[in-house]
């Protein structure tokens, strides 16, 4: 993998061949393999890697970004070239700030806990043979359970880096390790996901047995009617619908007047059981400290006991936040270092997630043993946004979807689509369990917990 | 290039594979935007790299690197190899390809204008008379638009003999108008939501979107649907136009007959399919006037989906798949088509890129025109009560590809054959072959677009592709309207 060294020494050839006022370089790549299986066979099995430059070009206030994957002197040349002609000939840019110098980009008035190291030497070294070998104990898991299971199970080792004309330059580095299994019977399923920087952490076995465990107990499915109801979410189907409002919790959104919480910071949206923080230190989380200009990210408070608390900004959306008519009305204006790289359009979000704990923790299984009737969901699945004021979304339960019934499971039931607001549903939370880190397929990773939620609103069944 | 797929091949065949492919590609894009007056986003990208593609012991490996150097290639096969022989490891047979007979071919995308040649200024001068026009009416506080364009090279060669060069070009176009107010944000796109319209084509894409010239009407329109009543729920018959259409083909036909997914290939991620191969010529897909073909050929139009050779060295091809609403045929591969009793590929495999391996996508799957000649007009005259709805706004469905859920942009109801209103938040749901088989009225080819889709996901890791959904103004009767909205 390219180092930091080899990054820095990349970015003076680059700072040599400009004749821009400032030039900023972003480097990202690193190696992945990934092994996927179906039909209790490995199928496709991949490995790649890569290295990508990309250079940003500014000249008064004019700015324009040109990327490559080759490292060579005319290849540098050309990307240069690319990116100077690009912003050459944009209009200037009043809102675009100079670039952060290394004071700027590490200062904050909140302490920040730095990040502990996210490189685990034994996730770099997974093998094709280690990987196979994983596989090959969760297809005995499917052959004892008479099952045919599919999935994944992927490692790699990442690096992202900035370096900017003002002296800035910051590097992270990190591994990753993955694996997700479904389970497949005649007419029922079950799933289950992680993944850390740290594969020691994963237990494929035990995620094997638990989706292989949902797939049995929910086989020949009964269809019962859609309907407002209670539900109990895994951490998985918690993640991947609260996903889709994040995107929310950005100033630019607010000016561009498309977030759903315009006008609505300091109002109490959710229940007041509902606390979350942005916070790239938590011990749970991934990625790197810093943003897409190299700001280290602050941990941030969004919502606190249901009240909108904050939203993130890149720099420039602060700058113009302040100046705008909700400059007053929004809580602290500042960089929080959550901004994407520049030039874009969509400024900033947190990426971070972290629900805080609740007081009164339950376990799922406690949450089932209080419920008279419900729908216990593992995951869900193609959520996509049917209103975005009111944040109505729709999308399928997946894999693994129970009655609950007198306290206990009643087997599996057909999967149900759900048109459920999510203002409505952080409003509807009975109970949590303790917040873990959370994987699913339709929102980024996040530390959240289960939940039971009182009258989600599903409206379809489907035929399986 | 074919220096280093030599060496590659060469590489693997020392180390014992039975089948090895390459691809090496060089990708060139373009993309900029401009938002609320300004430009948004201004970049070029460029991406170089190759990958070896192996069977070694009956079972797959795959590794890609943007190394081209001689040693850097080398590794990379013996690297693909050794992944290979872990796959043997777990596996329950040895992977059977389909015959292909190697092709030596050239083939490029036809265009009339390289968009690469158009200058950056006029392009930006293009997307900010856009955003004049949107912004020039009162009401709209949001409007976004994009120009982009691309270029990939690739050249595939394989231990069988094939040596094929293709270079393709696209382009795509598309734009936004938002009008928050109150608690409720609307929005209009043009020429289609989420990106525009994109084809294989030249920068002559540009000039027949007649992109100006539709803005103050799509803004407008934004700024109406705060006055228009909400789309009633019930059943209605609705009449589609072509671009939701072509998503729905894309949802409810076109993932169903990845033969990948109805092999439980997908069945962790993207999913399965209802389309159990039993199915194959006995299932009533839709009604008689339900007629689709997956045509990767230039014939069928400049769609995503529409290229000389797949990549796994197959040519293009035009597969029955749907004709007169009996289901006839699915998306194969050559390691998949011996499942379904054929002895060739359907020629359906594509990769993202250099780093990505090929798996079996929609190429163009369209529906077919009507025969009598229908105008939309024409249609709506024949309805006596109904919804129009236009141009996507949200999209969902099923694992299996059973219950999907869509809502549209803009509606009109349509009464005694005439748009009486204006309806907002128009949605509508079903089950996939009830609502093909309610199909009663398809309009003819001067109605028909093949409309790309940009941002199709499959695949682990995902890949992101291209497809093309040819489609005109159809009518269904009797559909499930605004479920959507139901108890919220």
């Amino acid at each position: 993998m390219l180092t930091k060294e080899q990054a820095a020494d990349v970015f003076d050839r680059i700072e040599n061949l400009s004749s821009s006022d400032e030039v900023e370089v972003l480097f990202s790549g690193g190696k992945f393999a990934l092994t996927r299986f179906a039909n209790n066979t490995i199928h496709q099995n991949v490995a790649e890697e890569n290295a990508v430059v990309s250079v940003r070009t500014v000249f008064g206030g004019r700015t324009a970004r040109a990327v490559t994957n080759k490292f060579d002197d005319e290849s540098l040349r050309q990307v240069v070239n690319s990116s100077e002609s690009l912003a050459k000939v944009q209009h200037p840019d009043l809102d675009l700030l100079p670039m952060p110098d290394a004071r700027e980009a590490g200062e904050s008035p909140v302490p920040t806990r730095s990040v502990a190291s996210r490189y685990f030497e034994k996730t770099a070294a997974i093998t094709p043979e280690l990987r196979a070998e994983g596989v090959r104990k969760i297809v005995g898991v499917a052959d004892q359970h008479k099952l045919t299971t599919a999935g994944v199970f992927s490692s790699g080792e990442s690096f992202e880096g900035i370096f900017n004309s003002r002296g800035l330059s910051r590097w992270h580095t990190q591994t990753s390790a993955e694996v997700s299994i479904t389970m497949l019977a005649a007419d029922s399923s079950g799933w289950q996901k992680a993944n850390s920087p740290d594969v020691a952490s994963l237990d494929p076995l035990r995620l094997a047995e638990t989706a292989a465990q949902k797939a049995v107990e929910s086989a020949s499915p009964r269809e019962i009617p859609a309907g407002k109801c209670t539900v109990i979410l895994e951490p998985a189907a918690v993640l991947d619908i609260v996903g889709f409002m994040f995107w929310d919790y950005s100033g630019m959104a607010i000016l561009d007047q498309r977030s759903f919480l315009t006008g609505r910071i300091g109002t109490r949206l959710f229940g007041e059981n509902i606390t979350i923080m942005d916070d790239v230190t938590h011990p749970r989380q991934s990625g790197s400290p810093f943003d897409g200009e190299g700001m280290t990210r602050k941990t941030i408070p969004l919502v606190e006991s249901g009240i909108i608390k904050r939203v993130v900004y890149a720099r420039a959306t602060a700058e113009r936040m302040k100046k705008s008519e909700y400059g007053n009305k929004v809580g602290p204006i500042e960089p929080t270092g959550h901004g994407f790289t520049l030039p874009n359009e969509m400024g900033e979000m947190p990426l971070n997630i972290v629900f805080a704990p609740t007081g009164n923790p339950q376990t799922i299984e406690q949450m089932i043993a209080s419920t008279e009737r419900g729908i216990l969901v593992t995951r869900l699945w193609y959520i996509r946004e049917v209103e975005p004021f009111e944040k109505v979304l729709t999308g399928m339960t997946r894999d693994g979807t129970f009655l609950v019934e007198n306290g206990r499971l009643q087997g599996g039931v057909r999967n149900f689509r759900f048109n459920e607001s999510l203002i409505q549903m952080l409003s509807n939370v009975e109970a949590m369990s303790i917040p873990v880190r959370s994987c699913g397929e339709e929102s980024f990773d996040m530390v959240v917990p289960a939940m039971k939620v009182k009258e989600f609103n599903f409206t379809e069944v489907t035929k399986f | 290039m074919k220096h280093v797929a030599n060496w590659a091949l060469n590489a693997a065949a020392s180390r014992g594979v039975t089948y090895a492919d390459v691809r090496v590609i060089a990708h060139r894009s373009r993309s900029l935007t401009t938002k609320n007056g300004k430009v948004g986003s201004a970049s070029d990208a460029e991406s170089v790299g190759m990958n070896v593609r192996v069977l070694a012991d009956g079972a797959w490996g795959f590794a890609a690197s943007a190394e081209l150097g001689r040693g850097a290639v080398e590794a990379t096969a013996a690297r693909a190899v050794d992944i290979a022989k872990a796959s043997a490891r777990v596996k329950r047979e040895d992977v059977r390809l389909a015959p292909e007979k190697p092709a030596v071919a050239e083939w490029r995308t036809p265009y009339k204008i390289d968009p690469f040649t158009i200058s950056v200024e006029q392009n930006i001068e293009l997307l900010l008379r856009i955003d004049a026009e949107l912004r020039s009416v009162a009401g709209i506080t949001l409007a976004e638009a994009n120009l982009n364009f691309s270029r990939e090279e690739q050249w595939f060669a394989s231990s069988e003999g094939a040596d094929i060069h293709q270079a393709k070009l696209s382009t795509g176009a598309g734009y936004a108008a938002y009008a928050f107010a109150g608690n409720e944000i609307q929005k209009r796109s043009y020429p289609n939501s989420f990106g525009g319209q994109w084809q294989n084509k030249g920068y002559e894409l540009i000039e027949e979107l007649k992109l100006v010239e539709n803005a103050r009407r799509i803004a407008e329109e934004a700024v109406a649907l705060h006055k228009a009543d909400q789309c009633p729920e019930g059943k209605f018959d609705i009449i589609l136009d072509s671009s939701q259409l072509g998503l729905q083909i894309h949802e409810s036909v076109g993932h169903p007959i990845e033969l990948d997914r109805v092999l439980g290939m997908e069945a962790n991620f993207a999913g399965t399919s209802f389309l159990t191969l039993d199915k194959l010529r006995t299932l009533r897909y839709g009604s008689d006037l339900v007629n689709v073909v997956a045509d990767a050929r230039q014939a069928h139009g400049p769609g995503l989906g529409t290229f000389g050779f797949d990549d796994e060295g197959v040519a293009a091809q035009c597969m029955p798949i749907i004709k007169n609403g009996l289901f006839t045929g699915y998306l194969s591969s050559r390691e998949t088509a011996h499942t379904i009793g054929e002895t060739r590929s359907g020629g359906t495999m594509r990769a993202e890129g250099w780093n990505r391996l090929p798996m079996i996508r929609m190429t163009n799957v369209s529906l077919l025109p009507g025969e009598k000649p229908l105008s939309l007009e024409q249609l709506i005259a024949a309805t006596d009560h109904g919804i129009l709805m236009q141009t996507n706004r949200s999209w969902s469905i099923d694992d299996k590809r059973y219950n999907f859920q869509f809502g549209c942009e803009i509606g009109w109801e349509v009464k005694g054959g005439m748009r009486v209103r204006i309806v907002k938040n128009p949605s509508y749901s079903g089950i996939t072959t009830e609502f093909w088989n309610s199909l009663d009225a398809v309009c003819s080819r001067d109605e028909w677009t093949l409309w790309g889709t940009p941002n199709c996901g499959k695949g682990q890791p995902q890949q992101v592709m291209g497809t093309g959904h040819g489609a005109a103004p159809a009518r269904f009767r009797g559909i499930k309207v605004g479920s959507a909205f139901k108890g919220n």
